[in-house]
């Protein structure tokens, strides 16, 4: 954009100079649409000027042909107008719309592949937001604000050459009050745009109650509250009217500036111009095309203020886009051919110091790998990217082993990091410290597409996507002609006791999701658990996969899923002791670390504290002490 | 003074794309259907009526919930749009009466032009300075008034339009909140908040810009032709002639680009959803490998909206074109007879002139029009949507005349409730209650037991008066529910549910949801005896913790034991926990069990539970099974005895052993 690049300094064109490689492959297109609203604006600045010859010339002389010439070259002055016009616009629709779309798809294909910790920050949205609006903002910027300073630069110019060619004292006078109404409407312009963000803010205000008073509408029933949630509504809706009173004043008093400052000026021309036209020292038709290129500038000398400002408001855009855009998606692993087998460890977050301990002589021992088998975690821990650099981590050096064809219970108090362990191991998240191996590979070294096809999860908030049931569950199929098997999925759905699908109206075929029918807690959380087991994968993470079921569906889920635990090595987060009956072992998180591994039985007579999660017994006070 | 006409109407266009993107995404992007983060999903557990394919039935298959479309009865529309402007009938008149002044200031300029052309240059010649002065003076006071004016107007109008949407905005909310969790149920949040926000916006842009516009091109079509034929009868009417092609093109362009909008804003909505639920699923984005099947996905939805969006654009284009060409041909054809008038002395070259100013000027608004047009559409389509959410009759209306409760018998804090031969129906048929009565004595805890969609949470839910029984009554200590007043039912009745929702605000301030005149101390009363004291201390600023906020990561049973401790502070007569404990662990389970028997001790409790721990503390146990009470006794009867209770007990004791 050569035409910006002057004004290097200014940070809000350095942003808006980052959309160039998206506009580069519309460019000659674009450049051509600039060429064309250039002419078609001269074009329009001539028509006065035929009309002055028109008037002057053969109307004065009575020139019949000179007339029909007169008229005729307005009438192609006009059609070229129209078309240049039309042509303007048609240049720039379609390939301004793709590179709106090309920057959406590269928003989403990053967004997809940011760390989850990324997600866990930014609502969806401010995300979408992004993805909408933000995009929109910036195609109209490049379909006008940018082709309109230069636009409106060479028709200004233009003009007042026009102006001072035809009478050079008038064209002065009337210049008189262009700097005025430009510097209003910059002081204008700021201040609107102060009250317009005070605005959109109190419209989140009312948004955000409006949607919670939506949500959590039993909440306000329950107990009752509906009248303090209409008088907070109701005040805050009045704020807002406020403000848009005041935005309302702020634009009345500059449109009154606007009209009148030219209008006084084009007035004083008029009258001016009439004694001129008296003595005989200005032609009639002069005046006539004077006037008309005056109030052709009129426009575009008001309209560089708010050219200005969407030309910022499309920079704060840009900045909002690359704020994203310029974040690290998960690491390289990713895209790393299958070295994985040589036990990159370096890759690892591991810092030397941890590679020296009991990690490297594992390494070194890599033969053994069929007999460090399973699924084992090492020395890990985990703080969020986002914590307070004070707060401990949230696990703090977990060493567990399951063995293969093994499941394992986990069990921990609320907030204890159950839920944060279970993310680690399919990479959700990333360990600080520590590592984390599946058959004796680091998950570090394996390609995360590899990594997640063997490790399958359920999670505790079960989602499902706007697609039929049938696709929701094969999600989790290995490969194609899984997916297409309807065996396999009759298989998981048994598994899953996810017998009520049949019952839908379309089968395994109906629509659920946002876009479908909503089901309740207890079967989405059964359409999850299929969905972790269609695959038969090597690792099954299950984040406390009963908690909505009742009693019966649970005993039925817990048998079906005994049979799939027998030869999958499974990972159970577990709140229940019915849960915790589906595995072999138990492991007990607390404070960080794995404090207990044995038994159920066991457990509940050794450990306190385990007996405590499992059957509320209170502590014995001498364990407790401990 | 076409380029500055055009442009702004380049300007406006796009700003209407704006609008439209806007109104597909929400103010700042909140799609229709968006569940925020933390929003239980709208579970179709009315009635809990899961398993057999009832999801159907209580989504109301088939009947208007489904389409987003509620019936709105004939007329409601344009009365909608009556009653919020009768009341600012007198500051509507004064707009339009403002508006016409203006436009008459406004529309003075190029006549005083045509005047000084042909009378003040011959009368100056002859010294006659009296008609420059005229001209003078005159140009000042309407450049000077037309300012004020448009000032005026400005606010006044801007005053209107928000009075008009402070109350609009008003009722949508007051009549949501009044209306049944029935309908809540069925009526997706996505499509009321999106009636409540897009909607209103919408209209807004229709008061606030449109309808100013509407005015404007009428007035000035109407001032400028009345002049143009004031000027001259032949000139003024080959400007009407010209109108006749531009109501055709007008007329064509809103078919035309009325389907195109439409289409995009279908195809914006699509991307918006596919991208929302990809960003709040992403962990099983992510677990189940889907980026690349995503990627395929979102391309033909973006790319379809990227042909839309292009087709509007392209449609713009021809508009303007065909507009632009109608307009420059008339003024051609003006200026080649009016000069031959003028060369042949039967018309003054001042009102040639002025005709062409005026010409220019007539032809400025019709681009203006189109917009006028899309955005007067989507406000109609809009308001209708709010007409049929207002024409729904709450299903569950205050009492107009309430009773009071009686003291409680003997000061003792809980209440007797009796449901009297009571049945529930969904509207659409489905029974899911058959008739039956119950009665629970002040102060008694049950338990009821039963499988998904065995009408557990409907009996709750009758209790608590989110649904009115199809037959019989629910009474308080003899009051039926429907003659108590809300705040009166709510100190009597409580209800906690699965969905532990969270508003924005500090951990505090959610608790005192509960009673909101509760000090610190209270909050933290309720807190403590709960066991959430020490993991809401335990957070970056304790108590005041934004739950919405940095560090504010509360877990799924962190929630419930908030969600309780609100209960607990609302001290009701009568606490119904529907599957209240699902996502707690054992102590925490028995943290609220203890705060029952002790802090609400002589309550009277209605226990909704998969967990059969829950049923120790019971009084009495209600086992349920499709719609009825199959067994209903104590729990050491039942357990005793042969019934399901007794197998589900033995299998439960099993686990724990």
């Amino acid at each position: 954009m050569p035409s910006t690049a002057a004004t290097e300094r200014s940070p809000a064109v350095r942003t808006l100079l980052r959309l160039w490689p998206h506009l580069r492959p519309v460019r000659a297109r674009w450049f051509s649409a600039a060429v064309v609203a250039v002419l078609a604006s001269l074009t329009s600045l001539v028509i006065p000027l035929v009309l002055k010859w028109l008037v002057d010339g053969p109307i004065a002389d009575g020139d019949t042909a000179g007339v029909w010439l007169g008229a005729l070259w307005v009438l192609l002055l006009g059609l070229a107008e129209a078309l240049l016009f039309g042509l303007r616009r048609w240049l720039v629709a379609r390939p301004l719309s793709s590179v709106e779309a090309d920057m959406r798809e590269a928003l989403y294909r990053r967004l997809q592949r940011l760390p989850i910790a990324f997600h866990d920050r930014w609502p969806s949205g401010q995300l979408l937001s992004r993805a909408t609006t933000d995009l929109m903002i910036i195609r109209m910027f490049l379909a006008f604000p940018l082709t309109f300073l230069l636009v409106n630069g060479v028709t200004i110019l233009a003009g007042v050459i026009v102006m001072l060619s035809m009478d050079r004292s008038l064209g002065l006078l009337v210049l008189i009050p262009v700097i005025p109404v430009i510097v209003v409407c910059t002081v204008f312009e700021k201040r609107f745009a102060e009250a317009s963000r005070t605005a959109q803010d109190q419209v989140g205000d009312v948004t955000t109650l409006v949607e919670e008073s939506v949500l959590g509408i039993r909440v306000i029933k329950g107990f009752g509250r509906h009248r303090s949630q209409a008088r907070a509504f109701r005040e805050l809706t009045h704020r807002l009217r406020g403000t848009e009173l005041r935005k309302a004043r702020l634009l009345g008093g500059i449109m009154a500036v606007i009209v009148v400052l030219p209008e006084l000026a084009i007035g004083t021309c008029l009258v001016l111009g009439t004694v001129r036209v008296a003595d005989g020292t200005l032609s009639a038709g002069t005046l006539v095309a004077f006037l008309s290129t005056a109030l052709a500038l009129h426009w575009p000398v008001i309209s560089i203020g708010f050219l200005l400002a969407m030309s910022q408001e499309a920079a704060t855009a840009t900045a909002r886009y690359f704020e994203v855009m310029d974040t690290e998606p998960e690491s390289a692993a990713d895209d790393r051919p299958a070295t994985a087998a040589s036990q990159a460890l370096p890759a690892s977050p591991a810092s030397p110091a941890t590679s020296a301990s009991p990690v490297s002589r594992a390494t070194a021992k890599a033969p053994t790998a069929v007999k460090e088998g399973g699924l084992r975690l090492e020395g890990v821990r985990f703080r969020y990217p986002d914590a307070p650099a004070d707060a401990p981590p949230v696990l703090d050096g977990v060493d567990l082993h399951v063995r293969p064809g093994e499941s394992l219970a986990l069990v921990g108090t609320t907030g204890s990091g159950k839920t944060t362990l279970t993310a680690l191991i399919p990479r959700l998240h990333e360990i600080t410290e520590g590592r984390i191996t599946l058959d004796g590979v680091d998950i570090t070294a394996m390609p995360r597409e590899e990594l997640r096809a063997r490790v399958a999860v359920a999670f505790e908030d079960p989602t499902l996507f706007s697609a039929t049931v049938g696709e929701n569950v094969l999600m989790g199929a290995a490969d194609r002609d899984e997916r297409t098997d309807p065996e396999v999925l009759g298989r998981a759905l048994g598994v899953a006791q996810a017998g009520f699908v049949h019952a839908l109206p379309q089968g395994v075929d109906t629509q659920v999701g946002e876009q479908g029918l909503s089901l309740s807690g207890g079967q989405r959380q059964r359409l999850a658990l299929a969905r972790a087991v269609v695959g038969s994968p090597d690792f099954l993470v299950l984040d406390d996969p009963l908690s909505a079921l009742d009693v019966h569906t649970e005993a039925a889920v817990e048998a079906a899923l005994r049979e799939v635990l027998a030869d999958t090595t499974a990972l159970i987060v577990a709140h229940r002791p019915s849960t915790v009956l589906l595995a072999d072992r138990v492991a007990l998180l607390s404070g960080g670390r794995i404090a207990a591994v044995g038994d159920h039985h066991e457990l509940l007579r050794t450990n306190a504290e385990y007996a405590w999660l499992m059957s509320g017994a209170p502590l014995e006070p001498e364990e407790a002490r401990r | 003074m076409k380029a500055p006409a055009a442009q702004k109407h380049d300007e406006r266009d796009e700003r209407d794309d704006r609008r439209d993107g806007r109104s597909a995404d929400g103010h700042d992007a909140r799609p229709e259907g968006r569940k925020a983060l933390t929003a239980a999903p709208s579970a179709q557990d009315a009635g809990d009526a899961g398993d057999a394919g009832d999801t159907g039935d209580s989504g109301g298959a088939g009947d208007d919930f489904d389409r987003d479309v509620l019936p709105t009865p004939p007329g409601a529309t344009a009365g909608l749009l009556r009653s919020l402007l009768a009341p600012l009938r007198g500051r509507v008149a004064l707009a339009v009466v403002l508006l016409l002044l203006q436009q008459a200031a406004v529309q003075a300029g190029p006549l005083l032009v045509a005047y000084a052309i042909d009378t003040a240059v011959p009368a100056f010649r002859v010294s006659d300075h009296g008609p420059l002065l005229l001209v003078a003076v005159a140009y000042l006071i309407t450049a000077a008034s037309s300012g004020g004016l448009e000032y005026a107007f400005i606010t006044c109008s801007a005053r209107v339009n928000q009075n008009a949407l402070l109350d609009l905005r008003g009722r949508i909310f007051r009549h949501a909140q009044a209306l049944s969790v029935d309908f809540h149920e069925r009526y997706t949040s996505g499509r009321l908040i999106s009636r409540a926000t897009t909607d209103v916006e919408s209209l807004r842009e229709l008061l606030s810009e449109g309808l100013q516009e509407l005015i404007t091109v009428v007035v000035s079509f109407v001032y400028i032709s009345a002049l143009l034929l004031w000027l001259d009868l032949g000139l003024g009417a080959v400007a009407l002639a010209s109108f006749l092609p531009l109501a055709l093109l007008v007329r064509s362009y809103q078919d035309r680009a009325g389907r195109i909008y439409r289409e995009r804003s279908t195809a914006i909505a699509a991307v918006i959803v596919k991208f929302t639920e990809t960003m709040n699923g992403i962990r099983p984005v992510r677990a189940f490998r889907r980026e690349d099947a995503n990627d395929a996905e979102f391309a033909p939805l973006n790319e379809r909206h990227e042909r839309t969006n292009g087709d509007a654009l392209v449609e713009m284009a021809r508009y303007v074109v065909g507009s632009r060409l109608v307009a420059n041909v008339t003024v051609a054809g003006i200026v080649l007879w009016g000069a031959y008038r003028v060369a042949d002395g039967s018309l003054a070259l001042g009102v040639l002139a002025a005709s062409v100013l005026y010409l220019r000027r007539l032809y400025d608004p019709i681009d203006r029009l189109g917009m006028f047009l899309n955005s007067y559409q989507s406000a109609a389509a809009s308001l209708e949507k709010i007409a049929g959410l207002l024409a729904q009759v709450p299903a569950v209306p205050e009492p107009a005349a309430p009773r009071e409760l009686p003291p409680t018998a003997d000061g003792r804090p809980g209440r007797e409730v009796v449901f009297d031969s009571v049945r529930f129906a969904y509207r659409t048929g489905g029974e899911v209650l058959p008739r039956f009565d119950l009665t629970i004595p002040a102060g008694q805890t049950v338990a009821v037991v039963g499988s998904t969609g065995a009408g557990k949470s409907t009996l709750a839910k009758l209790l608590a008066r989110f649904y009115d029984p199809t037959e019989g009554e629910v009474r308080l200590d003899g009051v039926g529910l429907r003659d108590l007043a809300n705040a009166d039912l709510r100190r009597g009745v409580v209800m906690v549910t699965q969905e532990a929702f969270l508003f924005s605000g500090t951990v505090a301030e959610n608790i005192a949801i509960g009673r909101p005149d509760a000090t610190r101390e209270d909050v933290e009363h309720a807190a403590k005896a709960i066991g959430a004291h020490d993991f809401i201390a335990a957070l970056p600023d304790g108590y005041d913790t934004d739950v919405r906020k940095r560090g504010g990561r509360i877990s799924a049973g962190q929630r419930q034991l908030v969600a309780f401790a609100r209960a607990l502070l609302a001290d009701p007569a009568v606490l119904i926990l529907d599957e209240a404990t699902s996502s707690l662990d054992v102590p925490g389970e028995q943290a609220v069990q203890r705060a029952m028997s002790t802090v609400l001790k002589g309550r009277t409790a209605v226990v909704i539970a998969h967990r059969l721990s829950t049923v120790e503390i019971a009084d009495r146990v209600l086992v349920m099974e499709k719609g009825r009470i199959v067994e209903d006794g104590s729990p050491r009867a039942l357990v005793g005895g042969e019934g399901r209770f007794a197998d589900l007990h033995r299998a439960w004791r099993e686990s724990l052993a």
